[in-house]
């Protein structure tokens, strides 16, 4: 089993920052075909790949341009999607780093099949050093008349531009992302209307993750057939996965769907260090669920980790090893959202106070079966009742880690509890 | 502590022709001028005035967001990392290294008001975790010896 190179393909041929190199290698190609072809057989292509949004929510790529087409305003927007928040999580930065030109090219395409002239890259603060190669490139396509009024001669303008966040998880979703462009705290805002009508100064917003753009790209100058030859029928074409924790081998992997969660702990991140046992790994993100070593022949695609109550998320794979303890892992997990939760929504907000309170007592070896079962209350009331997905997701760790390590949600010793001592929640 | 004068507030508003839509750039750049590395009081109520808007807006953004700052920091900020990977391969080691190297403790500022050492979320490094973030530069897999490197020619300003 090797790594594909289906999205990834000009990793090696040239440097990711010269855009001779680019264009030598078949860059804006893509956007040549789509130019000749025409935008209705352009997105035709997308669909038929069976392309799903890598951001996270997996939504069907080429419905997606198609309804992001027919929304109507006086401006509309493009934003690629590089918060990469989920800890984890560096796939994005590779194809930020390696070959910015095709990310950006994704964007122009994204803009001419939506319908929109005005194109941003939000960029993480945490990757500052990658900033100005990325306004560099786009420079470098402005002159070569990639981008601008009439690009390429075909009547079509676009204008892109970089956008940096602020440090705020958060912000990776959509309206965050808006609100925060805005000169605003980067808060979610209730739905309908969506972003796809009401996003960036309410104007229709159309927000894509960078590794889809990336894919785009490829699917267009190899057809739609080329892609799905990788993955299964529901889970087509290819994956960028990050790998790391205690492996020998941690980076970013192609891969195709299909492939089983031990391959990519054993083969692709060359196995556990200093062959220790694995215990568990986390799948797609802080908000990603937890599959025990037992169940790692499962197969990596959409449906299959879907039966196990997780997704591929963002596409982060977190091993652990017999040396790390699940209990004190989700505790890291929990710290995490309790300080990126932006506090908009009660459940959320609230919930992670409850949870932070019933961890300590966990780790303290002090909980008792009622803090157990008010876990449970809250882990029910924040993935129905929170305003936006992180609260909605961040349950699935905890939720999959009751299922597979139960051990770890029992009371191992009897516990005397003196009247009058009873706990105190954290005061608000 | 320097101060970020009026008249910087002014140009950095004036280039972002004076619209609250840039609020974030305004600030990042901003704080970015500020040699304690934050927006004081003074800061935000001139931008405030300039975008004519209310200071708790200036204040909610700046609150909100971790890249942002509303008091002094160190000139030179370093960030571990205690997310899930860089824990699962402790970086309990990491962070006392920079504390002994620096004599402070997380979340403190040297004395000569140098280096500021806190914590930070997943910064996009796992594959080198524990990782490190010193201002814009990132690093991991390191040793005693690079972490005294790492700050040995961050000692004076440059
Ligand atoms: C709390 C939260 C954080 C998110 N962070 C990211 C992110 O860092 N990168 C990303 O591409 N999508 C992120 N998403 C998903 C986006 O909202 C959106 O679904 C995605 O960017 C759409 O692009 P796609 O269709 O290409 O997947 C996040 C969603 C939520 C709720
Ligand atoms: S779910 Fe959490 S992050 Fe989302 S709006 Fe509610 S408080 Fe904010
Ligand atoms: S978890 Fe530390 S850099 Fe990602």
């Amino acid at each position: 089993m090797n790594q594909v190179h289906y999205i990834t393909e000009l990793f090696e041929k040239y440097d990711g920052r010269n855009i001779d190199g680019y264009l030598k290698n078949g860059g804006f190609d893509s956007l040549k075909l789509l130019l000749s072809n025409g935008i209705e057989k352009t997105v035709g292509e997308i669909s038929a790949s069976g392309l799903q949004g890598r951001g996270g929510a997996a939504y069907p790529t080429g419905r997606k341009l198609k309804q992001a087409r027919e929304a109507k305003g006086e401006r509309k927007f493009v934003v690629c999607n590089a918060d990469e928040g989920e800890p984890g999580t560096f796939k994005d930065r590779e194809l930020l780093k390696r070959n910015i030109f095709q990310v950006i090219e994704g964007m122009i395409i994204a803009g001419i099949c939506s319908d929109a002239k005005e194109g941003i890259i939000y960029v993480r603060e945490e990757y500052k050093n990658l900033h100005d190669d990325i306004i560099k490139a786009i420079n470098k396509c402005y002159e070569k008349k990639f981008l601008g009024v009439n690009l390429l001669n075909s009547g079509v303008d676009f204008d892109l531009k970089l956008f940096s966040g602020a440090g705020a998880y958060v912000c990776g979703e959509g309206f965050a992302m808006c609100e925060s462009m805005e000169g605003k705290s980067g808060r979610p805002r209730s739905k309908p209307p969506y972003v796809k009508q009401e996003g960036f100064l309410n104007m229709p917003t159309l927000v894509i993750n960078t590794e889809t753009l990336s894919a785009i790209v490829s699917i267009i100058k190899k057809g739609a057939d080329s892609f799905k030859r990788y993955g299964t029928e529901k889970s087509s074409g290819t994956k960028l996965v990050s790998i790391s924790g205690r492996v020998n081998q941690p980076g970013v992997y192609e891969v195709p769907f299909g492939v089983t969660v031990r391959e990519l702990v054993e083969h692709f991140g060359g196995g556990i260090k200093d062959n220790a046992k694995g215990n568990f790994v986390q799948i797609g993100g802080a908000s990603g669920g937890i599959l025990p070593e037992k169940l790692w022949d499962t197969k990596y695609t959409y449906e299959n980790l879907e039966s196990r109550g997780m997704s591929i998320g963002s596409g982060a794979i977190v091993v652990a090893d017999e040396t790390n303890d699940i209990v004190k892992y989700l505790k890291v997990v929990q710290e995490f959202f309790r300080h990126e939760s932006c506090g908009k929504c009660t459940p959320c907000r609230e919930g992670n106070r409850q949870m932070k309170v019933i961890f300590d007592k966990m780790i303290d070896k002090t909980v008792a079966e009622k803090d157990f079962y008010r876990l449970d209350v809250v882990l029910n009331i924040m993935k129905n009742a929170s305003l936006c997905g992180s609260g909605k997701t961040e349950v699935d760790p905890f939720i999959t880690a009751k299922m597979y390590f139960p051990e770890a949600f029992t009371i191992k010793e009897v516990r005397i509890e003196f009247p009058g001592n009873d706990e105190e929640e954290e005061a608000v | 502590m320097n101060s970020i004068s009026e008249k910087i507030v002014e140009n950095v508003c004036l280039k972002y022709e004076y619209d609250d839509v840039n609020l974030l750039p305004i600030l990042q750049e901003l704080q970015e001028k500020s040699s304690s590395r934050y927006i004081s009081e003074e800061v935000a109520r001139n931008v405030a005035k300039k975008l004519d808007i209310t200071e708790s807006r200036v204040y909610d953004v700046v609150t909100y967001f971790s890249a942002l700052s509303s008091v002094p920091r160190g000139e030179v900020i370093i960030q571990i990392c205690e997310s899930t990977t860089c824990t699962v391969n402790s970086n309990v080691e990491l962070k006392k290294w920079f504390e002994e190297e620096l004599n402070v403790s997380m979340g403190e500022t040297t004395k000569d008001n140098r280096f500021s050492l806190i914590y930070t979320h997943c910064i996009g490094a796992c594959d080198i975790s524990p990782a490190v973030r010193v201002d814009h530069d990132v690093y991991g897999n390191l040793t005693r010896e690079k972490v005294k490197e790492i700050i040995d020619s961050r000692r004076v300003k440059r």
